[in-house]
């Protein structure tokens, strides 16, 4: 018996998948004609909590707006046009084969369950194609400017992991550019009424009723004030937890907190240790730096990768003959080149960097270069597709790279795990859903460039607003319990507990000190690559940090108005019990696939080695009442339509 | 390479809420590198300052990549400071050098109430776009993306003011406190467009009359122009008043007709 197999008798949550029946390209539409109905009149007698107003939020919450439900959406932003997903650079992929060159939803299928190292449902992923092409039309449609040719169409590049065009974007700004889109639909919907906007809130606590949620708890972030609003149906939109590792290409307040309470309120976490390192990232410069840039992925589109033959090299760059440079890249994967997959790219530079080969003050980076493109192309072009990148990144380090090449190297940047959902993107709590970055869902052990933003807006545009309504319409006239059920006087009560807490330790020490700390183990140990002896050690380490941190924090100010250092302390909290069920995650699955690569797995030419006969499931994880006391779960993945292969891209 | 500068000195505004009594408070930062951004220096003061007992300063701040619009300090009576097109959180410290003092405070406007510190309320911005900042397709029904070419100057002019980050810069930087350039963008944005035109002229009309409830008038300083992180030209909100002119005329007609 395989080990999923024995781990599934063991199963303590029934785990239902919900897939549809029939054949793959037909399960979505079948369960669009199968699914209950709410009449459009009856829509505004049901109130959805929608938290998170990022790509997949905004674009939930608008759509549910439109289609009648009464929604009440929360942000711990001070607009909802701020979201993290503000910052996505390269692009977003649709299906669309505008280019003609073989592109079609089963190949963006069979590209994201490849890329995503046959750790993804199978079902999701199809749908999450389908919709793809969708999305596409419905952002023109809202005016979001994305990059034309001359002849007026829209114009593709290509992105990692794949061999079509088929990624659409706005200059360096394409995520930009869809959450205005989505933000404007959403705040269309706030001006008629239709979505109560509470901004500058923080979800910190989910109520559960009777097994299914009912609310949510929120702390006021300008007055501290502790308020609990009650639904019939809450959906998390809460983004990733990639500041998990401190150091991150993820904006600043980015945390884990409503995926993590919804955890303790027993919705399972699914594969916390799949967590994406993005090749390309400018270096760390000092020591105090507390947030790493993003160079976007889709430079690799014409920079070439590489570094000095001689570990001992000080000349220039341009100075270095070709003789004695490795475009290790192309050298090791040539169909893919400079465009392989990220997990592939991003253990390839720390390889040539832990053999001393990196370049920079603190060697701690890989050459991308552009001298290639610029000679072949011109300036002017290369301008036009990347001017704004250029101009960050050499406002950053200093150096302009139409000049001297970038210095790039990889780090923590987005998270495939999150929380369990089934098909219809509900968790194992009933009435309790998570979309875009904070459910597990599409990406497997590895997302490819371009497909978080289709993600989120698949998720909230054309998937949430139909398998909601399913959820909601047998519960039609029901009575739904209000905010003065004492399980939302309970949950108040603990979250005031838990504020006057950190207030009161009185120690000597920062939030943010603690959470580097942290970060650094969970790097260390539980980055780009890990192995059981690193993961024991980590698993001993963070739990004496975090006993540290709950003697010797230090909270300055008050409860009772906007104190940012507070904020920080809960989030940090939330990141220490996620950092241990990381590494517990990685320690126990004795495979590597994607992101995760365990160095005692791999091929003779260093390759990631999975292990189907033991470990092709997903692990969920439920609360076991102590972080370190995780109980494990397991959805088996069938493969029907992609036949189970080794993942190459030579 | 790196360089260390020394014995910076910050003054920066201290205020514990809207009706409190506001001041500046000294710190002296002995060293930092160069490499470090403006506010990493911030981060290391609030992390001494918490060390020490004190309160930390409260500033808004998220992408640090120039992109989310959240950071917003006055540095020496410059919005976003001195480097022209560049928003705080990707100011360097190599834009300064030994000794210098550096003033800081929050954006000062009418519209933008204070609520701690360098902190400030900009929903303002948000009431703007609720009021008609959007084209109207909802959800569905779609047609393909391809059926309306685009000629690409026109999609480039939009892409050029939508890249509007929503700081508020502009009304900070503006005597009058007006918010004409950030609601120009949008509705140039918007109003370039084939698929913006249904709502070309009920757009810009409630976009400017909510934009002059809340906010000041222009009188054509051009300071807002000088501010932008992502230097929206200030050509956008002459196409919005000629847009207004036109609703307004159009407005005056329909009620003729009825
Ligand atoms: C630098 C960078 C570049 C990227 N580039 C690309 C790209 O080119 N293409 C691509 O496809 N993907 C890209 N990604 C990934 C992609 O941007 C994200 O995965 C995606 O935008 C996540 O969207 P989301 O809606 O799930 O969450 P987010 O956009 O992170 O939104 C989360 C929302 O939840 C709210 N929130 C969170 N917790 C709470 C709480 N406790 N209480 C109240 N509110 C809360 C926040 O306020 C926010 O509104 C990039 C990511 C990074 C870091
Ligand atoms: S117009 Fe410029 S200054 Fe004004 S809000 Fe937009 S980006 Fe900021
Ligand atoms: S912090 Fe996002 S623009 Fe400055």
């Amino acid at each position: 018996m395989s080990l999923t197999d024995q781990l599934l008798a063991q199963n303590t949550v029934q785990l239902d998948s919900k897939i549809p029946a029939g054949a793959m390209a037909d399960k979505w539409n079948t369960y669009k004609s199968d699914m209950k109905l709410v009449n459009p009149n009856n829509k505004r007698k049901f109130k959805v909590i929608v938290v998170g107003t990022g790509l997949a939020g905004a674009s939930a919450a608008a759509t549910l707006a439109e289609l009648g439900y009464q929604v009440d959406a929360f942000t711990f932003h001070d607009s909802a046009r701020r979201a993290h997903s503000i910052a996505a650079q390269g692009g977003i992929n649709g299906a669309k084969n505008y280019k003609g060159d073989g592109d079609s939803i089963h190949r963006l299928f069979y590209d994201t369950v490849k890329g995503g190292d046959f750790r993804a449902r199978e079902a999701n992923v199809h749908r999450l194609a389908e919709n793809s092409v969708d999305i596409i039309d419905q952002m023109v449609a809202q005016g979001v400017p994305f990059a034309r040719e001359y002849g007026g169409l829209l114009d593709n590049r290509s992105f990692g992991g794949a061999q079509v065009s088929r990624t659409f974007y706005a200059r360096g700004q394409t995520g930009q550019q869809l959450l205005l889109g989505a933000y404007q639909q959403f705040s269309r919907q706030v001006g008629l009424g239709g979505i109560r906007l509470f901004n500058r809130s923080e979800l910190i606590d989910i109520v559960v009723v009777d097994g299914r949620a009912a609310g949510i708890v929120v702390r006021d972030l300008v007055t501290g004030e502790l308020t609990s609003h009650s639904a019939h149906a809450v959906v998390l939109a809460t983004g990733g937890y990639g500041n998990a590792f401190f150091l991150s290409t993820n904006a600043m307040a980015c945390n884990v907190t409503a995926a993590w309470r919804a955890h303790r309120k027993g919705a399972l976490f699914a594969n916390p240790c799949y967590t994406q390192i993005h090749p390309t990232c400018i270096p760390q410069s000092d020591d105090s730096q507390s947030k790493l840039t993003l160079m976007s992925e889709s430079l690799r589109n014409d920079g070439r990768v590489w570094v000095p033959t001689n570990p001992d090299e000080t000349r220039p760059a341009h100075e270095i003959p070709e003789s004695e440079r490795d475009y290790y890249l192309e050298r090791l994967y040539p169909s893919f080149g400079n465009l392989a997959p990220r997990d592939i790219s991003s253990r390839a530079a720390k390889r040539a960097v832990d053999k001393g080969l990196g370049v920079g003050p603190k060697k701690n980076g890989v050459y991308l270069d552009f001298s290639d493109a610029i000679n072949r192309l011109g300036r002017e072009v290369v301008e036009e597709r990347y001017g704004n990148l250029f101009e960050m990144y050499e406002r950053i380090a200093g150096e302009n790279p139409y000049d001297t090449p970038m210095r790039i190297y990889p780090a923590s940047h987005y998270t495939m795990g999150g929380l369990w959902v089934d098909y219809e993107l509900m968790t194992n709590i009933p009435g309790l859903y998570a979309a875009g970055e904070a459910n597990f869902s599409d990406h497997g052990a590895n997302r490819l460039g371009a497909s978080a933003l289709m993600q989120g807006l698949s998720d909230g545009y054309f998937v949430l607003p139909y398998t909601i309504g399913n959820y909601l319409a047998p519960m039609l006239n029901k009575p739904m319990p209000g905010t003065d059920h004492p399980e939302f006087k309970a949950a108040e009560a603990a979250a005031k507990e838990r504020f006057a807490g950190y207030l009161a330790i009185g120690g000597t020490k920062s939030p943010d000190f603690f959470h580097r700390e942290l970060g650094k183990i969970i790097w260390d140990y539980c980055g780009m690559e890990r192995t059981e002896q690193g993961l024991e050690k980590a698993l001993s380490e963070i739990p004496a940090l975090y006993e540290e941190f709950k003697k010797d924090l230090r909270v300055t100010g008050d409860s009772e108005s906007m104190n940012q250092t507070l904020e920080k302390a809960g989030r940090v909290d939330d990141f220490f019990q996620l950092g241990m069920l990381m590494c517990k995650d990685a320690l126990d699955r004795k495979e590597s696939c994607g992101g995760h690569f365990r160095a005692e797995y791999q091929t003779d030419d260093g390759e990631a080695l999975r292990d189907d006969d033991n470990y092709c499931h997903v692990s969920a994880w439920q609360w076991g009442g102590d972080p370190m006391k995780p109980v494990l779960n397991v959805e088996k993945l069938d493969f029907e339509e992609v036949h189970l292969a080794t993942r190459s891209y030579k | 390479m790196s360089n260390t500068i020394k014995n910076i000195t910050l003054k920066i505004w201290r205020q514990a809420g809207p009706a409190a009594k506001g001041y500046f408070e000294t710190h002296n930062i002995p060293e930092i590198t160069d490499e470090a951004s403006f506010l990493e220096m911030l981060d290391i003061l609030n992390d001494r300052l918490v060390t020490e007992g004190k309160e930390a300063v409260v500033f808004d701040h998220d992408c640090r990549e120039g992109i989310c619009g959240t950071c917003s300090l006055m540095i020496d009576g410059q919005a976003h400071g001195p480097q022209r097109g560049t928003a705080t959180c990707q100011l360097h410290m190599r834009k300064f050098k030994d000794g210098d003092s550096i003033t800081i405070e929050p954006w000062r406007a009418s519209a933008f109430p204070l609520i701690k510190d360098l902190m400030v309320d900009r929903s303002a911005f948000d009431r703007i776009i609720e009021s008609g900042g959007y084209i109207t397709a909802e959800t569905g029904g779609a047609p393909d993306a391809n059926l309306i070419p685009i000629a690409k100057p026109i999609a480039d002019a939009a892409m050029d003011s939508a890249e509007c980050i929503g700081c508020g810069a502009c009304v900070a930087a503006c005597p009058n406190g007006a918010a004409n350039l950030f609601t120009a963008a949008k509705v140039a944005h918007l109003n370039r467009l084939p698929q913006g035109q249904a709502e070309r002229y009920s757009r810009v009309e409630t976009m400017v009359e909510t934009m002059d409830e809340h906010f000041g008038s222009c009188t054509n300083h051009g300071e807002c122009e000088a501010a932008c992180p992502k230097e929206i030209s200030i050509d956008v909100i002459a196409l919005m008043h000629k847009d207004y002119r036109k609703a307004k005329f159009a407005n005056r007609k329909d009620l003729a007709r009825s």
